[in-house]
């Protein structure tokens, strides 16, 4: 592992209050994650995943402990640090896609790089290459309604790569496709990461957890194993 | 952050959605710009109209007319209500500093026949000073002398009205007509000078020598010497007060008028009843404006209300938006743009229909059309200043959101 780690998480902890009842949805979770990595945290509802995820995308903040990001204390980041900190260190990609459906791909996937405020023959430039790279050069102008779930999460994966962020960020990304089409998909995520890219996913099967260079384990808001995928077992 | 472009096309784009609400939601700006648009150029045309009709009276002008006010009832004098002679327009000219034209005059109404067509109008018996005073010309033709005045003489000159009903297709300069049994010849027309500030035809008119209107037309209606008006022209609007008051000290002292009893006369100044007027009106048209402004305001609530709605239902775009980089500032921006797009837009209409409201109903009440280019400036800044401060609330809130919770939403 290189000297210096993407991610660096020491004691992270995030409690909220249901009620009168304390959550403590992170209790406490240490992990580094090198560039380069492919990792996947699993656990069941509850376990925790969700809300670690939401604190590395710079969605919510950590309510203890040091998170470091790509050299950035996101736990320091006031609001306007992190719109930024999503825009350019953070790639996000959904279960349900979020494609905005007024808009064709090409121009769902020029939006980050709109509020990074690309020029629009730039940004128009990388949008029509990414999406060459995703294997969808032939529906640049199609609207989210006019594709597939394979082919809408194709453009969410272009789109999460717009502005070249430090770290792909996958929420349970196959949850809403069938077998094949998840496989595909798992496939872009092993080239892209084979392309160096940082990819981090979140799910609760362990089958796509399985397509990962290592698996975090959670339950009740702490980290249960930490373990590297054996190639070849897996699929 | 957005560029301005990306601003403008992300909302057009947004109103685009859906078109019939947007084009709701700005129907209550349209109704109110075009109301206020409407308004205030009624407003000013009937301002600018009773100007004009009031300054085509005359300027600088006292017009002293008999007995508006006889108190007491049978004790006053039956010769009260013919108060003014011609004596009186004699002494005001001989007496009084500041004349530069005094014009008795006889008014009367007749039938007027020429060959084949007959029109009834005003004849009004007055001096060679008539014109001078009224600030009136002569469009064709002479007006009469001194001598054909004294002399009684039957030469009339027709108002542009009479002239047009009684020879629509010729001169009537030389061609002779017939009012109240007598031959008359006509020796010239009057410039055309339209409406006055009640409403009057001011051309439907026929002068004629005092002497001759007394003698011939109102003869039974009083005392030989006697007017019905006698008009005060002053050299200068600086001198027009105080000639009023000398005007009134003057024909009390030769009416024998005595301390504490009322005149039998009024001297009025032309230029204090249309102050008087302009300011009726000007009250009008704000109050017109005012409640259009309230129809302005009620479709600036219709705009928070949709964005609200809008707002609402778009919480997981924002979301999405936000989880993309978009900052609290990106996105009220983008709302408040969305807002402002709209009531501007219905602005824009709005002016177009009051414009053209306010062109027909102009035309149909023969005011003259004033949609000055601040009204309109005014109506679209106000429609932003409507969009500005109904779209904050809205895009606030939208701004305010939590993404997470955002993202959450169905």
């Amino acid at each position: 592992m290189s000297a210096d780690p993407l991610i660096e998480a020491r004691d992270l902890r995030k409690t909220y209050v249901m009620g009168d009842e304390e959550v403590h949805a992170l209790a406490g979770v240490t992990f580094t994650i090198p560039r380069g990595g492919y990792t996947a945290v699993i656990g069941p509802s509850g376990s925790g995943k969700s809300t670690l995820m939401n604190i590395i995308g710079g969605l919510d903040t950590p309510g203890g402990g040091r998170l470091v990001i790509d050299g950035a204390d996101v736990g320091a980041l006031d609001d306007e640090g992190l719109a930024g900190f999503r825009n350019r260190t953070i790639g996000f990609v959904f279960q349900s896609f979020n494609l905005l459906p007024r808009l064709t791909a090409l121009e769902n996937v020029e939006l980050p790089m709109m509020y990074a405020g690309a020029a629009p023959a730039e940004r128009r430039a990388r949008a029509a290459q990414l999406l060459d790279r995703v294997g969808l050069g032939q529906r640049k102008a199609h609207r989210p309604t006019q594709l597939s779930g394979g082919q809408q999460q194709r453009v969410a994966i272009a789109r999460a790569l717009a502005c070249r962020p430090a770290l792909l960020l996958a929420d349970e990304p196959t949850g809403a496709l069938d077998t094949a089409t998840t496989r595909e998909i798992l496939q872009l995520f092993d080239d892209l990461n084979a392309e160096g890219v940082t990819i981090l996913i979140v799910t609760h099967e362990m089958d796509v957890a399985q397509a990962a260079k290592r698996i975090i384990e959670m339950r009740d808001g702490a980290i249960v194993s930490d373990r590297a995928v054996v190639k070849g077992a897996a699929a | 952050m957005m560029t301005p472009r990306d601003l403008f096309a992300t909302a057009g784009r947004a109103l685009r959605v859906n078109p019939l609400r947007s084009a709701l939601t700005a129907l209550g700006v349209i109704i109110g710009v075009a109301s206020v648009v409407a308004m205030v150029a009624l407003g000013q045309g009937a301002q600018r109209q009773v100007q004009a009709s009031i300054s085509s009276l005359g300027s600088n002008l006292l017009i002293v007319v008999p007995g508006a006010s006889r108190q007491g009832g049978v004790t006053i004098a039956p010769g009260s209500f013919n108060s003014l002679t011609i004596a009186d327009a004699e002494a005001i000219q001989r007496e009084v500093a500041g004349v530069s034209a005094v014009a008795p005059s006889q008014r009367g109404s007749a039938q007027i026949v020429a060959q084949g067509a007959n029109w009834n109008t005003r004849i009004e018996g007055v001096t060679t000073e008539y014109l001078a005073a009224r600030d009136w010309e002569i469009a064709s033709g002479r007006f009469f002398s001194d001598a054909e005045t004294r002399q009684a003489r039957k030469v009339a000159v027709l108002g542009a009205t009479v002239a047009s009903e009684l020879f629509p297709n010729s001169d009537p300069v030389g061609e002779r007509v017939r009012i109240s049994g007598g031959t008359y010849e006509i020796i010239g027309v009057l410039d055309a000078k339209g409406q006055s500030g009640f409403g009057q035809d001011q051309d439907d008119i026929v002068l004629a020598p005092l002497q001759t209107v007394k003698r011939r037309v109102s003869g039974r209606q009083g005392r030989a010497n006697t007017v019905s008006q006698i008009s005060v022209k002053a050299e200068s609007e600086d001198a027009l007060a105080q000639m009023q008051e000398d005007v009134t000290n003057l024909l009390r002292q030769r009416h024998g008028i005595g301390q504490g009893e009322a005149d039998d006369f009024t001297v009025q100044n032309l230029s204090s009843i249309a102050e008087t007027a302009q300011q009726t009106t000007q009250t009008f048209t704000f109050l017109l404006a005012g409640i259009s402004a309230v129809s302005l305001l009620v479709g600036g609530i219709g705009i928070m209300n949709i964005m609200l709605v809008s707002v609402t239902e778009r919480t997981r775009e924002i979301g999405l938006r936000k989880a993309l980089g978009a900052r609290k500032a990106d996105i009220l921006r983008q709302f408040g743009l969305e807002a402002i797009v709209l009531s501007l837009a219905g602005g824009l209409v709005g002016l177009v229909i009051g414009a053209l409201a306010a062109w027909g109903i102009t035309s149909l009440m023969g005011l003259p059309l004033a949609v000055g280019a601040e009204s309109a400036v005014v109506a679209l800044v106000f429609s932003a200043l409507v969009g500005i401060a109904f779209g904050s609330f809205p895009a606030w809130r939208a701004a305010q959101l939590d993404p997470i919770e955002a993202l959450r939403r169905e």
